[in-house]
């Protein structure tokens, strides 16, 4: 009995009239948890009825208070018949189950029917008594954070990455229960609701236990998914990484610690000089065949297709996977020819942390989780590495040490030979780039940048990393100095026929489908020369009984720094050292990156640069590619294009600004059932992959850049057709060479005219390359190509190249190859494919100008970010009427969709230009037959024009914050000030000339005036030119409505006394996908916020049609997460994310019905002017934003 | 081929203030985007018709969504459903609550109920004003009617407490509320020319003079009607006229201190009898509610059209009614003073505001 819950029902306030007759309400409530129900006293006839009940008391179990939510129900009396219900209220209250969270949930929750929507609003405290329970066989997980952020939290530090955490609950859907027919829709609703929090709850909880059995005490980058799955049921699956996180004590670390725009390269990359070579690469496949994998799988249908780029590994049964994955993972032990330690000897201390090394222990999956399995943790592992030689001492040798000890003494063999026996038809669709990889190393350089030590510490993260059977990580932006090197994207999809659960408690075969993904997944990686994959994420499309799974990472070489075994006490201690070494040194801030590339061992870490270097050998390249020397340090070899799906590293060295960049795709499909319509999907899935790379490709090369970010490619099935979308963030990596043009070629070299058009398309497409590259300001420094090695393909690889072409040759003749044998960006126009493909690519509208877009959390480039944030989502349904429309012609529908809805989106936002959209994050889906439909949720952030010197800036403008903070009475709205003006009263002389520069032109006269004023009383002087701006601030707000209706002086005075009369009883919040708000600092986390709902109309035209049902259930999703996020006394959400929208309607019957499924995490943040003037009060912050508001 | 669906939600609610005003203005979605691709504002973005009325469609379904908790102001300060900065809130509901004065000079004095509800098409006509927007107008005057009615204290500043406007807007519905309550007649042909903010300001004088809640400022009091008890003593000012030494002595008072001063000065000698006159006559019938309610006209006929037609400018009536007020104060007979200077002061400022062509 380790817990006591106390609910209290203060008041409630626009409840709706449920009395036609007095226009009043006699409303009570039911407090409900568990098993047990409270009921308040009727407070008879009001619309504001004021309970104010006692406590409710629950006293439950800790597993309990993780699992269900706590269900508040207002009603309305009734004398005669049932009592009505007017809506409920679900509180999570996980949040209060972890010490360091949110300690009382209080404030007025919107009363939510799934049938009439927000109904009233109803004020309650809850509170929770947690007894400490050390019972090692307890079942729950209390005390383990949930973190929606894909970063290390803002104010933690992470002491250890423990790893990959996964699992899954099934259950049957209330929707599809006999019981359904007889139900209300309300009650349907209400079941499924219901059934989700729970399941939800019963998930986190038992990733919460895998954590604590792993040692951690958090799950960063956590990421949960419904199912649908109709009559086969519901699924809820989640994700994460499971991490050691340590609250940073200080709050008062250097804004420029936690701005995010200040990358900040720690000193400590020195501690790890393993800068290796890596590159480029983006690899997938579709699941192997696992035909046998269980027998209920019998429906269970799995299909291989050919993978994109790389052909090696394809038709492998997971069984044969791990040993040999071990054996190239060998081959890096090799390639160290023993360049003398010239690199500087590490000091003591770092010897000892490198050499004395335990992986972690080597845990052991429970897919279904039973959870009586605890106990049989297995012995930790235990493996000493000396830092001279790689002998290995085991001191307990349970198996995983003999695993380890056959990684380190390999058997000398190649990959490629494994591999060649593999290739089959999956060839074919890697040919281009295979052929495009004309300038394949000769691998004289190979053994140059490799020494021992480096291949020792490899193996050490290595071995770290093969203890565990999923190497993979939800993150995608990581403390500096953990990400060492980037492979390539790695992705795998696997299409099911779904089959009904039968059995909820035993998940089984869902688990199997992501169990063989994963290991997809991690060949994948393996090929790639990583040893891990971040940025990993998995995603599912359902249509009928068909379902599409799909995950995708990036391959990475990762440091062992935040992965060794917490377990060990020393070990602890020492990482515990560097942990805090790290911190310091991410204080130290930015600056010294790329200027000691020049000095031998500095530039091992060039940080810059150094995670572009290929991570795997040169001379067994996994795909092709055009290596070069890196731009950077002149030294490593570099891909020619990088394609990741993490978040562009904070000490990437980039040149220009980055953009969005899309790739989308429509292809009809023939109705089928069953495997007939699985084995249909299944064959199309590679060739619009295949398209959807080229068109990256050349999207890519359009704008000039070199390598995407974020990318994240979904596939969407609809029983007519396959939706494929592709977004990521290209940019121009400095350290890679700068993409050739884009040449079109034509088959018919006679014709004239045809002649004439080819080049006029040619001269249209360098035009647009040059007007991208001053637009993205895209203009690095010279740039010799040198290409290293010989043009020609050695004749291994030739011979690989030709065999794959001969064996391949009758696919290819299906196929449209247009952009076959030859180099990669020539463009072939032969039919109206081509010619479509190449109109598209010119007719992506560009941005307006101000505004610039991306998908990853900020745009490289921007520096001067105002805290001026506009979340939205936006969501649009198009149907086909035209049934019979071609490939092409769907494409254009598509991708006029999203061009229109991008095009609608900076209309909207116009008034916040300059601004960037930032982590543009589209869904698409095929809800119905001819529909099409795509949801957009994304962030726009204004910056300051003025390309001022980052620094100098952000004193500039923490001044600027502190002077209004400090004189907020005179203002009405502070934040457009800020935005506006950079006068700084504060600072004195020094800070006036560093400021009267750029101040704009339009207060020229009063900057003036101050600037002429004798500097010892510029002090006083620019406290009046303040006051000036600011009068000019308020002015200019209300100079729209004078223009209305001229009045007198005394209006806006009486105007602001009604606000504060009026506006203070409700908190601003402000939501964004991205892990953190410009110009504040997040002080604490209150928790996650995790919430589903469903809403139904029966009366669709009365409510506006679908339109006005949609808009007014996402603002009422909105105010609903708002409102939980007040409650817990924050003041935003970061890290949002809406990642389900399931719209259905029914026209006909005037009835639609929506869920939605949100999540992110709840925080306080404080504006960092704020900071530095008084600590951190959680209340005095949520008052300060409600003060200033949102820009707009 | 259609786009079935099209929905834009922000975290705070995007208002695009000239949309907003379309909204209110009673236009349709296409005339709305019509007008905004003729407007040069929006040129420099290029938006397209396609763009503007998605964009078009989305507001208007938001200010539907907002017009609910319009009607009580207070609420959209509390609610949870949208997220607007106060400075937006207070400029949707001053916008909400304004209204054009040709409809308001219409509707003024007239019973705000279903009624006049029904000739709204009508005026409509008469005033160009969209008849979507006349409803709207006509439902904030009742709706601002009813919550004030019966509430004590200051008219002006309950309608501000309630509904959160602007002083000048607050001083507007208060006119139209008072105007309504005591139905002023304000529809006869001869009161056309005058504007509703003419009416406006004189029932501010009323208001704040011949109220109850003008003399003793009690909290309690109510502003809506006119004080029963001054309009009751307003008969003992018939003395001055009733009274031939009185009257003559009157006149030539005033008349020796205007000698010189105005051009009409023999015609206001020849008439002045028959003014004075008026003015008691008008002061001593209003105990009557029929003829409170003709206040307006009984001025303007039996005052403003003399002058008028013998061509007294505004510094003639000004100088004239100052002197014919003061002058009293000196009569010897006369003991009314207070209630002469309630009388008077208002009538004065009235009479100057109608005073125009």
């Amino acid at each position: 009995m380790p817990g006591k819950l106390k609910a209290k029902i203060v008041a409630g306030r626009h409840l709706p009239v449920m009395d036609r007759a007095s226009d009043l309400t006699d409303a009570f409530v039911e407090v409900k948890f568990g098993n047990t129900t409270f009921k308040t006293d009727v407070y008879p006839k009001s619309l504001n009825p004021q309970w104010n009940s006692e406590w409710f008391k629950f006293e439950v179990d800790d597993e309990d208070l993780q699992d269900e939510p706590l269900q508040i129900t207002v009603l309305d009396h009734d004398t005669y018949s049932a009592n009505d219900a007017i809506g409920k209220v679900y509180i999570d209250i996980d949040p209060l189950l972890s010490s360091e969270a949110a300690t009382v949930i209080s404030g007025w929750f919107p009363i939510y029917d799934t049938i009439h929507g927000i109904r009233g609003e109803i004020n309650v405290l809850v509170k929770v008594e947690l007894f400490n329970d050390l019972n090692r066989f307890r079942q729950s997980s209390c005390g383990v954070k949930f973190f929606c952020t894909t970063s290390i939290p803002r104010c933690y530090r992470a002491v250890m990455v423990h790893g990959f955490v996964e699992e899954l609950v099934v259950n049957e859907d209330p929707e599809y229960q006999w019981i359904d027919r007889i139900r209300t829709p309300r009650a349907s609703n209400e079941a499924r609701q219901r059934l989700i929090s729970l399941m939800s709850g019963e998930l986190q909880r038992k990733i919460g236990l895998k954590v604590l059995e792993m040692g951690g005490n958090a799950v960063v980058g956590y990421l949960q998914c419904f199912d649908l799955e109709g009559e086969s049921g519901l699924v809820v699956r989640a994700i994460g990484t499971a991490c050691t996180l340590d609250k940073l004590s200080n709050t008062y670390t250097p804004a420029t610690a936690i701005n995010p725009c200040n990358s900040s390269p720690s000193k400590d990359i020195k501690d790890s000089p393993q800068a290796v070579p890596s590159a480029l690469g983006c690899r997938s496949t579709h699941s192997s065949p696992v035909h046998s994998a269980s027998s209920r799988l019998s429906q269970g249908f799995s299909v291989s297709v050919p993978t994109l780029l790389f052909a090696g590994m394809k038709h492998r049964h997971r069984s044969s996977d791990g040993p040999r994955a071990r054996q190239c993972r060998a081959g890096f032990g090799e390639e160290a020819p023993g360049v003398p330690l010239s690199s500087g000897p590490p000091t003591p201390l770092r010897a000892q942390t490198f050499s004395s090394f335990s992986p972690s222990k080597s845990y052991s999956r429970q897919s279904s989780s039973s959870d009586t399995e605890l106990s049989l943790t297995p012995k930790t592992a235990r493996i000493c590495l000396s830092p001279s030689s790689p002998t290995l001492q085991s001191k307990s040798s349970p198996i995983p040490t003999t695993k380890a000890l056959r990684s380190t003494t390999p058997p000398p063999l190649h990959v490629s030979q494994s591999d060649t026996a593999m290739l089959r038809k999956s060839v074919s669709f890697s040919e281009d780039l295979l052929l495009a990889a004309s300038g394949m190393g000769s691998g004289g350089s190979a053994g140059k940048e490799a020494g021992p030590l480096k291949a020792l510490l490899r193996q050490q993260t290595q071995t770290a990393l093969e203890q565990r059977e999923f190497p993979f990580f939800t993150l995608t932006s990581f403390p500096p100095g953990f990400l060492l090197h980037v492979g390539g994207v790695v992705s795998a999809r696997s299409v099911k026929l779904l089959d009904r659960i039968h059995n909820p408690d035993e998940p089984e075969t869902r688990d199997a489908w992501w169990e063989e993904i994963r290991q997809e997944i991690k060949s994948h990686a393996k090929a790639l020369g990583c040893h891990a994959v971040v940025g990993y994420s998995e995603s599912t499309s359902i249509c009928e009984e068909v379902c599409i799974l799909s995950a995708s990472g990036t391959a990475a070489i990762l440091s062992s720094r935040f992965m060794q075994d917490s377990a060990l006490d020393t070990e602890h201690r020492l990482s515990r050292q560097q942990a805090s070494v790290f911190t310091s040194g991410a204080e130290k801030g930015e600056g010294d990156m790329g200027s000691t590339a020049s000095l031998g061992f500095e530039d091992l870490m060039s940080p810059g640069c150094a995670f572009c270097h290929i991570p795997y050998d040169e001379l067994n390249m996994p795909f092709p590619a055009q290596l070069t020397y890196c731009h950077c340090c002149r030294r490593y070899k570099v891909p020619d294009v990088l394609f990741t799906t993490i978040d562009l590293p904070t000490e990437a060295n980039v040149t220009g600004k980055g953009c969005l960049i899309q790739a989308r795709l429509c292809r009809t499909k023939k109705k089928a059932q069953g495997e007939g319509n699985a084995t249909a999907i299944s064959n199309l899935l590679p060739f619009l992959e295949y398209e959807l790379h080229t068109q990256l490709m050349n999207k890519l090369k359009l704008r000039s850049m070199n390598a995407l970010f974020g990318l994240r490619i979904q596939i969407s099935v609809g029983e007519n057709m396959l939706l494929g979308l592709a977004s990521a963030t290209g940019v121009y990596l400095t350290a890679l060479p700068s993409p050739g043009g884009i040449q079109i070629a034509g088959k018919t070299p006679s014709d004239i005219t045809y002649e004439q058009h080819i080049s006029n398309m040619q001269k249209k497409i360098n035009d647009t390359i040059a007007k991208n590259k001053e637009l993205y300001e895209i203009n690095p420094p010279d740039l010799v190509e040198e290409v290293i090695g010989s043009p020609i393909p050695e004749p291994r690889q030739r011979s690989r190249l030709f065999r794959s072409h001969s064996e391949s040759s009758d696919e290819v003749s299906e196929l449209d190859l247009s952009h076959g044998k030859k180099d990669a960006f020539v463009l072939e126009i032969d039919d109206t494919d081509a010619v479509e493909d190449i109109h598209s690519l010119l007719t992506d509208a560009p941005t307006p100008p101000g505004f610039y877009s991306c998908n990853t959390e900020i745009m490289p480039g921007i520096y001067n970010w105002t805290s001026a944030l506009q979340m939205f989502t936006s969501v649009r349904v198009f149907r086909l009427s035209n049934v019979n429309l071609t490939n092409q012609g769907l494409n254009k529908v598509f991708n006029d969709l999203c061009e229109n809805l991008l095009k609608s989106l900076y209309f909207k936002l116009r008034s916040m230009v300059p601004c960037c959209l930032c982590h543009v994050n589209f869904t698409v889906a095929v809800p119905e037959d001819e529909l099409i439909q795509v949801a957009v949720t994304a962030v726009a952030m204004s910056f300051d024009k003025d390309q001022t010197q980052e620094n100098g800036r952000q004193s500039i403008d923490k001044n600027l914050m502190k002077a209004i903070t400090e004189n907020e009475d005179q203002l009405q709205f502070p934040l457009e000030l800020s935005a506006e003006s950079s006068s700084n009263p504060l600072n004195s002389a020094k800070g006036l000339s560093e400021v009267s520069g750029p101040l704009p032109s339009a207060r020229a006269p009063s900057v003036d005036y101050s600037s002429f004023t004798d500097r010892c009383s510029s002090w006083i002087e620019q406290l009046r030119l303040k006051a000036h701006t600011i009068r000019c601030g308020s002015i200019k707000t209300m100079s729209s409505l004078e223009k209305a209706s001229p009045l007198p002086e005394g209006r806006s005075r009486s105007l602001r006394s009604n606000r504060s009369y009026a506006g203070s009883s409700v908190t601003v919040v402000k939501m964004t996908p991205l892990s953190f708000i410009p110009g504040t600092k997040i002080i604490k986390y209150l928790g996650i916020i995790n919430m589903f709902f469903i809403r139904e109309t029966t009366s669709l035209r009365e409510e506006g049609g679908v339109s006005g049902f949609l808009h007014s259930f996402i603002a009422e999703v909105f105010a609903m997460v708002r409102a939980h996020v007040a409650a817990l006394g924050g003041n935003a959400v970061v890290s949002y994310n809406m990642k389900e929208c399931v719209f259905m309607e029914n026209p006909n019957k005037n009835q639609a019905q929506c869920l939605i499924n949100v999540s992110g995490d709840a925080v306080i943040f404080v504006r960092e002017s704020e900071l530095e003037a008084t600590p951190p009060q959680p209340h005095s912050a949520s008052a300060q934003t409600s003060s200033s508001g949102e820009g707009t | 081929m259609s786009m079935e669906l099209d929905v834009f939600v922000g975290n705070t609610t995007i208002i695009d203030e000239e949309v907003y005003q379309l909204w209110l203005d009673g236009h349709s979605v296409s005339d709305a985007v019509r007008m905004r691709l003729e407007s040069d504002a929006l040129s420099e973005c290029e938006a397209s018709g396609e763009v503007l009325h998605s964009d078009t469609m989305d507001q208007y379904r938001t200010f539907q969504m907002c017009e609910r908790l319009l009607h009580c102001p207070s609420k959209l300060a509390n609610q949870l459903l949208f997220q607007i900065p106060a400075h937006r809130q207070a400029m949707l509901i001053e916008r909400y609550y304004e209204f054009d004065h040709t409809f308001a000079r219409e509707v003024l004095g007239k019973k705000l109920s279903k009624g006049t509800k029904k000739d709204l098409d009508d005026i409509s006509l008469k005033t160009g004003v969209a008849l979507k927007s006349c409803r709207r107008q006509f439902d904030n005057f009742k709706r601002v009617f009813k919550v004030v009615e019966e509430l004590k204290g200051p008219l002006v500043e309950n309608v501000q407490h309630h509904f959160l406007l602007s002083d000048s807007l607050a001083r507007d519905y208060a006119a139209v509320v008072f105007f309504a309550n005591s139905r002023f007649e304000t529809g006869k042909r001869k009161l056309q020319y005058l504007s509703f903010q003419d009416f406006a300001f004189c029932a501010g004088q009323l208001i704040s003079y011949w109220t109850v809640g003008a003399v003793d400022n009690m909290m309690e009091d109510m502003d809506v009607d006119l004080e029963k008890e001054f309009l009751h003593d307003l008969k003992d000012l018939k003395v001055l006229v009733n009274d031939k030494d009185m009257l003559d002595q009157h006149k030539s008072l005033v008349c020796y201190q205007l000698k010189g001063k105005i051009k009409a000065f023999s015609e206001m000698e020849a008439n002045f009898k028959n003014l004075s006159r008026a003015l008691i006559n008008i002061a001593s019938k209003l105990t009557n509610t029929k003829d409170v309610r003709d206040l307006f006209i009984d001025l303007v006929e039996k005052f403003i059209e003399p002058c008028r037609s013998d061509k007294w400018t505004v510094g003639d009536l000004t100088l004239f009614l100052t002197h014919y007020t003061s002058t009293a104060h000196t009569l010897e007979m006369f003991r009314f003073q207070i209630l002469w200077e309630r009388y008077m002061g208002v009538i004065k400022s009235c009479i100057l505001k109608m005073y125009h062509d």
